[in-house]
């Protein structure tokens, strides 16, 4: 019994993957069927996108309900408005990256566990000193092991300084270092690499938390950015990670890495809307211009418009 | 967060009251509650369609409809159906008649491959096997030297080269554990996405290069409805004998492991609980099922206390309780131990019926726990042995040194003042005749 069913389960998954899109598109195509079947794909797709049951349902609801009141919309129109809905929602705030009007620009990459932090570090970095400013890294990760030789060696391969203390030191300490440092040698950029930490422990929320008011003491308005890296493949617990986020440090915008996969990323509409936090870079892999400024009409097309 | 899938069926079955015998229809009603609190659990949405279209079949049977209390009918076809899939019995790793046996941990990126390779190694060290460790993850930047430092951590040799000849690598790695005697060899791989062609078939040269008894997928328990295409992908390509589900520290409900299951049809042998090289434990599909649907899960915490704290630390304890002898140091031991089975919100979770509760709540208290911790913190070895010296001047210095008020301070101390007049009644009590339990 239960073989049969896993054996059902998985044609029906090899199916549905090679033929959501394609459904969508035949749809679209010519199709002027706007039944209950084009809505539940609809909600399908958004679902698999990891939007999360609540927004996806929200979303399908209001089409219907438009569907009704426009009795003669097509597919293509109703996918249009959903565009222009999903776009709407992630597009509340800027995108681009705030940076300090002169001196020191600092910002802080935080996140759980593997999420890419010190990866956008380094690929940030290089943005910034491909574009002729000095960076400073800094390795405030003294936690997972070789996590700071990690950072030294993305610090060489992009030119940027990296200022660290040992493995098990104090966060903060390495903080206000790289803080004087940044300041002493008049760099353009600091670039914080904190440790992955689960939002569910409040004591590393706290050190993080910490980290921030160092920064803040040493530069008034610092950090200009913070940065919550989520990847892609994050489910629904992404929501209550960046609640807790922002509570202990204030998130100014989503880094959302690993998009080169086949994960959607879709939590960040989630996030973004009901927590006011726009997405600013997404990460396309491990080089170091895997980075990109996030660009929501292209990110939601890619959700809808699958190939 | 979420509520409970039980008290949301309670309710949906509550609407149906007077209304005489259920209806195919009512059951839907209750059966899109299962179908939501699954998704809210990241379990990809196929997987739920087809769960779903099953547990209906046995729900509109007489049984369900006729009975008198048809909310926990359903909770129950569901749970048991959900543990079925789940792989019903603990599936653990069986090693090599001709030893060594090798074991290669693959996933994506930032799964945890690396810290699951010396947990797992830690775990079979302490079963008298004789592991060694190979680093074959050759592109993340000091993943190699990553890995050392935990062997050493851990006391277990650790095979590495340079260069980025993986597959060559994992070969001699092999021919030095025949050597040298060890029994088992695991090998932790470079992070690759499944539509990586070129590490994919990286992997596959791996895999002939040693044939591997298992190829043990690492997961990362917050995953999303992806779950399902890098599983399906690995599994088509290497072949997957099971699956290991990691971060199950967060409070993520962990569908993924039923997605990866139902796909790969391979069992899910052990979840990461901790940062810490003791955090895996063998998976249990009753567990994961109560979790899945937020039921609780006693059994876990229950193991958790006895796994954290050691005997000797909680007879130590007995008897400074015994003898009121309890300072702000054992104060603060003892809180640690509770935080150490995981946090407070997530244990407390773990109780059945505390969504009830609210996590609001939990959140204050979890909070209020970190402030009685940097409180001790700040105080001097001295303060801590013996409190009485605290005065005001002292008070002020630890409020600012913890971030906390005076008030905060005062409210500590004053609560750690009845805890031993309590002890000492007790310690008067326990002197005549029986002793008493520690708190858990
Ligand atoms: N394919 C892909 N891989 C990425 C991307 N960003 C990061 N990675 C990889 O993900 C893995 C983890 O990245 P790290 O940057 O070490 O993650 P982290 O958040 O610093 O991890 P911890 O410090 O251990 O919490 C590495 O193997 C990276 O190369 C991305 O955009 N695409
Ligand atoms: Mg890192």
């Amino acid at each position: 019994m239960g073989e049969s069913f896993l054996a059902r389960l998985n044609r029906g998954l090899a199916r549905a993957r090679a033929g959501l899109g394609e459904r969508l598109a035949n749809l679209l195509q010519g199709h002027p069927a706007v039944d209950d079947e084009f809505f539940d794909d609809l909600e399908e797709l958004l679902i698999q996108s990891d939007l999360g049951m609540n927004l996806s349902a929200t979303l399908v609801d209001e089409l219907r309900a438009y569907a009704k009141k426009e009795r003669r919309a097509s597919g293509e129109e109703i996918t249009r408005r959903l565009e222009s809905r999903l776009t709407e929602l992630l597009d509340g705030q800027s995108h681009a990256l705030q940076l300090a009007p002169q001196g020191v620009s600092v910002i802080l990459l935080a996140g759980v566990n593997g999420s890419g932090k010190t990866t956008t570090a380094g690929k940030l970095a290089w943005r910034f000193t491909q574009a002729g400013r000095r960076v400073i890294m800094c390795a405030a990760d003294t936690f997972r092991a070789a996590a700071i030789d990690q950072l030294v060696i993305w610090g060489e391969r992009v030119g940027a300084q990296v200022v660290h203390h040992q493995e098990g030191a104090d966060p903060a300490a390495v903080v206000f270092d790289a803080v004087s440092a940044a300041l002493a040698r008049k760099a353009d950029v600091l670039i914080v690499d904190t440790a992955g930490r689960l939002h569910t422990k409040s004591n590393l929320m706290q050190e993080l938390a910490k980290v921030t008011r160092v920064i803040g003491k040493g530069i008034p308005g610092a950090p200009h950015e913070t940065l919550l890296v989520v990847d892609a493949t994050t489910g629904m617990n992404g929501l209550e990670q960046a609640r807790i986020f922002q509570e202990a440090t204030g998130v100014t915008g989503l880094v959302l890495t690993k998009l080169d996969g086949t994960a959607r990323g879709g939590i960040v509409v989630t996030i973004s809307h009901s927590l006011h936090i726009p997405v600013k870079l997404i990460g396309v892999g491990e080089q170091v211009d895997d980075l990109q400024d996030f660009d929501a009409g292209a990110f939601v097309s890619a959700i809808l418009r699958p190939h | 967060m979420f509520e409970s899938l039980t008290e949301k069926l309670q309710q949906a079955f509550q609407k149906l009251r007077g209304k005489g015998k259920l209806t195919a229809a009512d059951v839907d009603v209750a059966l899109r509650e299962v179908r939501l609190a699954l998704l809210e659990a990241d379990v990809n949405y196929k997987v739920v369609r087809d769960f779903v279209a099953r547990i209906r079949e046995q729900a509109v049977g007489e049984e369900v409809m006729q009975s008198l209390t048809p909310a926990q009918q359903v909770i129950k076809i569901v749970h048991t159906e959900l543990i079925h899939l789940l792989g019903d019995r603990p599936v653990t790793l069986s090693f090599a008649p001709n030893p060594p046996t090798i074991i290669l941990l693959a996933g994506l990126q930032g799964s945890g491959k690396t810290t699951t390779a010396a947990k797992l190694a830690k775990l079979y060290k302490q079963r008298g096997h004789s592991p060694l460790l190979v680093a074959a993850d050759v592109y993340r930047p000091a993943a190699r030297k990553q890995l050392q430092i935990l062997g050493d951590q851990i006391g277990v040799a650790v095979y590495t080269e340079e260069g980025q000849d993986a597959p060559g690598i994992t070969a001699r790695a092999v021919g030095e554990a025949r050597r040298s005697g060890h029994d088992l060899v695991i090998v932790d791989t470079a992070g690759r996405l499944h539509v990586d062609e070129e590490l994919m078939a990286e992997l596959e040269r791996m895999k002939n290069a040693v044939h591997p008894h298992a190829i043990l997928l690492v997961v990362d328990a917050m995953t999303g409805q992806d779950a399902v295409n890098l599983a399906t992908a690995f599994h088509d390509r290497v072949g997957v004998a099971g699956i290991i589900l990691t971060k199950l520290d967060s409070d993520a409900r962990g569908g993924a492991a039923l997605s990866l299951r139902a796909v790969t049809g391979r069992p899910v042998m052990f979840v990461g609980t901790g940062e810490k090289l003791d955090g895996l434990e063998p998976f249990y599909p009753d567990r994961m099922a109560s979790r899945l649907l937020g039921m609780g899960d006693i059994l876990t915490l229950i193991d958790r206390a006895q796994a954290r704290v050691s005997a000797e630390k909680a007879a130590e304890m007995e008897r400074k309780l015994r003898q009121a002898q309890l300072t702000l140091d054992d104060f603060l031991d003892q809180l640690e131990q509770v935080r150490s089975m995981g946090p407070l919100g997530d244990i407390l979770s773990m109780l059945p019926g505390m969504n009830k509760l609210g996590l609001k709540n939990l959140e204050v208290d979890e909070r209020s726990l970190a402030h009685v911790e940097a409180i001790v913190r700040s105080m001097t070895r001295e303060e801590r042995q013996n409190p009485a010296i605290i005065d005001a001047s002292r008070r002020r210095r630890i409020a600012r040194g913890s971030g906390t008020s005076v008030q905060d301070v005062n409210r500590l101390l004053k609560q750690y003042e009845e805890t031993r007049k309590l002890l000492r009644q007790f310690a008067a009590k326990g002197a005549r005749g029986r002793g008493f339990k520690l708190p858990f």
